[in-house]
């Protein structure tokens, strides 16, 4: 008679699961193949590729007008500045110098997006960790920075305002008493955002010491935006390429030594400060001129390549078009910060529970189309 | 450091490859056997220190396949462009730049995927976004019979 079998432990070499690519925390369709061993994590694949588009490709049979609205569907959270990119790529092969009034309110756009983006972040990232009111507090301040888009732009979140040469069509009337109510209100309201979530002690217990990665290793692997920022690798281009209106402003780049989720989100948490600050200093004076240079219909690039950086919320997005003097680029790439910001979280993540595996993943503040494209 | 120093520094330290001024930066022509000599001079070499690897784009010119290297440094802030190109358009190899910057891991994955290019030495490559299935959609002669756009 077989011997019966009791107290057996659980299995103890390494067993592997699948999140994703329909799990919540993932933000999209990203699939991460774990390894892991009892609850520690030992070693993260993430697969992508599930909303490839092939933008790239698309690109060389369309023309630049039409690409800036496939930019859109990149990083959508960041769509004003992903048009940006194209925009100034285009404008600086042509040699066009738009006017000041397009610069001012490119860039004030460019920082309400930068804070709706950070908004979306925060409340995500709080409904990941358990704070399901972060949700609706963060959705229900980012709706009036997105009505504000919708009375300018058209659109709300894939918004396509900018063109070659400057904007779709001039401001709203009320775009600069909203813009500034906003402000106001939101100076009021993002104290109440670290009241509720930045102190807590479960939150800062889940993040502190989380998935760190220093300076060296941020350098290494090319990360920037918040994540980099954390790591105390300065990559703000914004300070250090100004484009835009932004070498008119005085603002503050963010930067943390400590390069874990807790302070990948403080960045983010800061940079909205010092997004209201560069904003108030643009929104009253908006200098006259044109909204749009005058352009040919088909715009044709002389033969060359160009490259453009623009950063979005995200971290660094480039622009490299190589033109063959046709009326559609030869070849168009599209560095997008997600992309590479995603590539280290197997070091990041290793040794850590699965449980901070969402913490982690969380704080890279992914939007999956912009790795996938 | 501007670009015309950047230029000559470029031809002293690492000579023997073709160094043009492109419309915004130096651009420079390795051969694929030199990629990783000159690669790993640029990186080291104290006057340029490119640590940071921003972007690596393939390219399919026709006749050549080859890939862009878009390199800063972050001590200096200046960025160089460099190239390189294999004729053979059925088996075409590249030496891997992962051990100088771990983020070409990704990159050149990617360049593997979309335009199969194989990287010699690269620690895990395999393909990103695509199934085996797939052809190289980016290289120009890639036929596809649903696009919408290229009918």
């Amino acid at each position: 008679m077989e011997e019966a079998v009791v107290n057996v432990p659980l299995e103890q070499e390494e067993y592997i699961i699948n999140m994703g690519p329909q799990h919540p925390s993932t933000h999209g369709v990203l699939r991460l193949v774990v390894s892991l061993k009892g609850e520690m994590v030992q070693n993260v694949q993430p697969h992508i590729g599930y909303v490839h588009r092939g933008i790239e490709k698309m690109c060389e049979n369309l023309t630049y007008q039409q690409i800036i609205h496939l930019t859109d569907r990149m990083d959508y959270l960041s769509a004003h500045i992903n048009n940006e990119a194209v925009c100034l790529a285009v404008e600086k092969a042509l040699g066009i110098e738009v006017s000041d009034r397009v610069k001012y309110i490119r860039t004030i756009l460019s920082e309400l997006t930068r804070i709706q983006s950070h908004q979306l972040f925060w409340a995500t990232y709080g409904m990941d960790l358990g704070g399901l009111t972060c949700f609706f507090y963060g959705l229900r301040d980012r709706e009036l920075i997105l009505d504000i888009f919708e009375e300018t732009c058209g659109g709300r979140m894939i918004v396509s305002y900018n063109t070659p040469g400057g904007l779709m069509n001039d401001i709203h009337p009320n775009f600069q008493k909203r813009t500034k109510d906003f402000i106001k209100y939101f100076r009021k309201t993002l104290p109440e955002y670290d009241r509720l979530l930045t102190g807590n002690v479960i939150f800062q217990e889940r993040l502190k010491g989380i998935g760190r990665i220093n300076r060296e290793d941020a350098i290494a692997w090319g990360l920037t935006g918040p994540v980099g920022r954390a790591s105390g690798f300065s990559c703000d281009i914004r300070k250090h390429n100004p484009y835009s209106a932004y070498d008119k402003v005085t603002f503050n780049e963010i930067l943390y030594d400590e390069g874990d989720s807790f302070h990948r989100y403080q960045v983010r948490m800061d940079e909205m400060w010092e997004s209201m600050n560069i904003i108030e200093q643009l929104i009253d004076n908006i200098p006259e001129g044109a909204y749009a240079e005058k352009m040919k219909p088909v715009i044709k690039l002389p033969e060359g390549e160009y490259w453009q950086s623009v950063e979005t919320a995200r971290g660094e997005l480039g622009v490299f078009i190589e033109s063959d003097g046709n009326k559609y680029p030869y070849r168009m790439k599209f560095r997008s910060p997600n992309f590479v910001n995603l590539a280290p979280l197997n070091i990041m993540a290793t040794g850590f529970k699965i449980a901070d595996l969402v913490a982690i993943n969380g704080s890279l503040d992914l939007v999956i189309p912009d790795i996938d494209r | 450091m501007d670009n015309l120093q950047l230029a000559a520094l470029a031809a002293a330290i690492a000579p023997g490859n073709e160094i043009v001024q492109g419309k915004q930066f130096v651009e420079m022509t390795v051969a694929p056997e030199h990629l990783i000599s000159t690669a790993t001079i640029l990186k080291q070499n104290k006057d340029t220190q490119f640590d940071m690897l921003v972007c690596i784009t393939g390219m399919d010119w026709g006749k050549d396949l080859g890939a862009v290297y878009h390199l800063r440094s972050t001590v200096f802030n200046h960025m160089i462009v460099l190239k390189t190109k294999v004729s053979d358009r059925e088996n075409p190899e590249i030496d891997s730049l992962c051990s100088l910057w771990q983020a070409a891991n990704f990159h050149e994955r990617e360049v593997y995927d979309l335009l199969g290019i194989k990287f010699r030495g690269h620690p895990d490559l395999r393909r990103l976004f695509l199934d085996s299935t797939w052809g190289y959609p980016l290289r120009k002669d890639y036929k596809d019979d649903v696009n919408i756009l290229g009918r």
